[in-house]
């Protein structure tokens, strides 16, 4: 482990132990706050509760980013093609911004239903913003001294893509699925607040409700570990898929 | 041999050029020589096609064409390779481009990489290999583009003195050894002189050739040359000036 690395284990060391100390000193009680060692001990033992849960969050969450994926790439080279396209369309992306999602997952539910598509949706959202508008830049910010060279070899339009833009705008769309990988989990588990029978946004409610306490941080300590697992993914296919220097 | 009569482009209804005639023969390098902003980018654009002219005819071997888009190579002082691809797939991408016979080319391909020292390189991405070998990469790629006519876009201005040499020697294996015929845009005396057998000087505004050196020194040239210099001198003058006398 490199030393940043290592300093930073130390912090969260540093920190779980001053929550756990607390915890005890104070005998605050477990409804309120349990100590970190109870909530490893949930997450671990009540795995077998947990895990079918967090296999359905995982699905809306794997299901929104493939979904964001499918139409922000679509749409960020139809709008890098067509100029006009990102005139007219940038305002729309820009106000769907301004929309607090928060405030839609209800009428998502109305809409949708109480399964997985509520929540689907709710992850697509959010992840298909900063995708497309990455991507988009990343598109753009191609050396225009290519683009003639490329103009002067006659290359159509789809060949200059794949040959040319794509690659250049890959370190972007990648920096853009990686915030939409890392925030995924805020839609999903907000679409299961409002309205669901299962997913770990659910448990958490249900535990919340019953001062289960031990089991809401076990529930968020899994959401965190696969909104880790999914950044880390992405960083090694990034680094997989781009193997030069610019 | 290349013939532009009477090119003409406006900006807001003011001409960059208008009337603007050019005589380039087959073999000879050409070289458009003025001072920045007098309208050479607009220039180069026009005649390659990227943006479309007002008024105003080229010829290419006696044929009336729209623009040399489809008919000249580009090289610039960038190497411009693509990091993403081997030294071979970049030197190849004129021809993948317009789905020509990749095995032949990649066969002459690399026989240039042999000729040009690059053998053994095929493989390597730009990052790996010098500067000087990516520059002859980038010829390479240039010959690929299989035309007779290469346009330069000041090769040689933005580079240190030793490197300047070096690339000055390769640009002239186009003329020397594959015979194409070259026409360079450049607002920098020294590079216009050590290349060219012609060059036109420019005015500004609208932009028009005001005077014409043919230059009979054998090439490659030394800087210190006293006719070079004496060209130098005089050139200097002219542009300063700015054809206005």
């Amino acid at each position: 482990m490199n030393r940043s690395g290592l300093s930073a284990a130390a912090l969260i060391c540093l920190l779980l132990g001053a929550w756990e100390g607390a915890v005890r000193i104070w005998q605050i009680p477990v409804f309120i706050l349990p100590p970190p060692s109870q909530i490893l001990e949930t997450a671990v033992l009540q795995a077998t509760v947990i895990l079918p849960h967090a296999a359905v969050t995982g699905a809306e969450i794997c299901l929104g980013i493939f979904l964001a994926l499918a139409t922000a790439v679509p749409l960020a080279i139809a709008m890098f093609a067509k100029p006009v396209l990102e005139k007219a369309l940038s305002p729309f992306l820009v106000a769907s911004q301004a929309i607090p999602v928060f405030a839609l997952a209800p009428l998502l539910v109305i809409w949708l239903g109480y399964g997985i598509a509520s929540k689907v949706f709710m992850a697509w959202i959010i992840i298909f913003f900063p995708i497309t508008v990455s991507l988009l830049q990343g598109l753009k910010s191609c050396d225009p001294e290519y683009r003639i060279l490329f103009t002067l070899m006659g290359s159509p339009f789809f060949k200059t893509l794949a040959l040319l833009y794509w690659p250049w705008a890959l370190p972007q769309f990648f920096a853009g699925l990686r915030v939409g990988v890392s925030v995924a989990t805020i839609g999903a588990v907000i679409g299961e607040w409002v309205g669901a029978q299962q997913g770990l946004g659910f448990l958490m409610i249900q535990s919340n409700a019953r001062l289960q306490t031990p089991l809401v941080f076990a529930a968020i300590l899994w959401l965190t570990a696969m909104g880790l697992f999914l950044w880390t993914l992405v960083g090694i296919l990034e680094k997989k898929i781009i193997t030069w220097k610019s | 041999m290349l013939q532009v009569t009477d090119l003409a482009k406006y900006y807001n209804e003011q001409p960059v050029f208008s009337n603007f005639n050019l005589h380039l023969p087959a073999s000879r390098f050409q070289v458009l020589l003025g001072p920045s902003g007098c309208g050479k980018t607009t220039l180069f654009n026009t005649l390659t096609g990227v943006t479309p002219k007002d008024a105003g005819a080229i010829t290419w071997q006696g044929e009336t064409v729209p623009h040399l888009g489809d008919l000249c190579a580009y090289m610039h002082q960038k190497d411009l390779l693509l990091p993403w691809f081997s030294l071979m797939d970049n030197a190849l991408l004129p021809v993948r481009t317009r789905s020509g016979d990749m095995a032949a080319a990649r066969n002459r391909s690399g026989q240039l990489f042999l000729r040009l020292g690059l053998g053994g390189y095929e493989s390597h991405r730009p990052d790996k290999v010098s500067g000087g070998m990516r520059q002859r990469c980038a010829l390479v790629r240039t010959l690929m583009f299989d035309r007779d006519l290469i346009l330069l876009d000041e090769p040689l201005s933005a580079l240190d003195a030793i490197t300047r040499q070096r690339h000055q020697h390769l640009l002239l294996l186009l003329q020397t050894e594959f015979g194409k015929t070259i026409l360079m845009i450049t607002h920098d005396v020294d590079e216009a002189l050590l290349l060219a057998d012609d060059i036109f000087l420019l005015s500004p505004m609208p932009m028009t050739v005001f005077r014409r050196f043919s230059l009979k020194l054998p090439k490659p040239r030394a800087f210190d040359d006293p006719e070079l210099l004496h060209t130098k001198a005089e050139i200097l003058n002219h542009l300063e000036k700015g054809g206005v006398s």
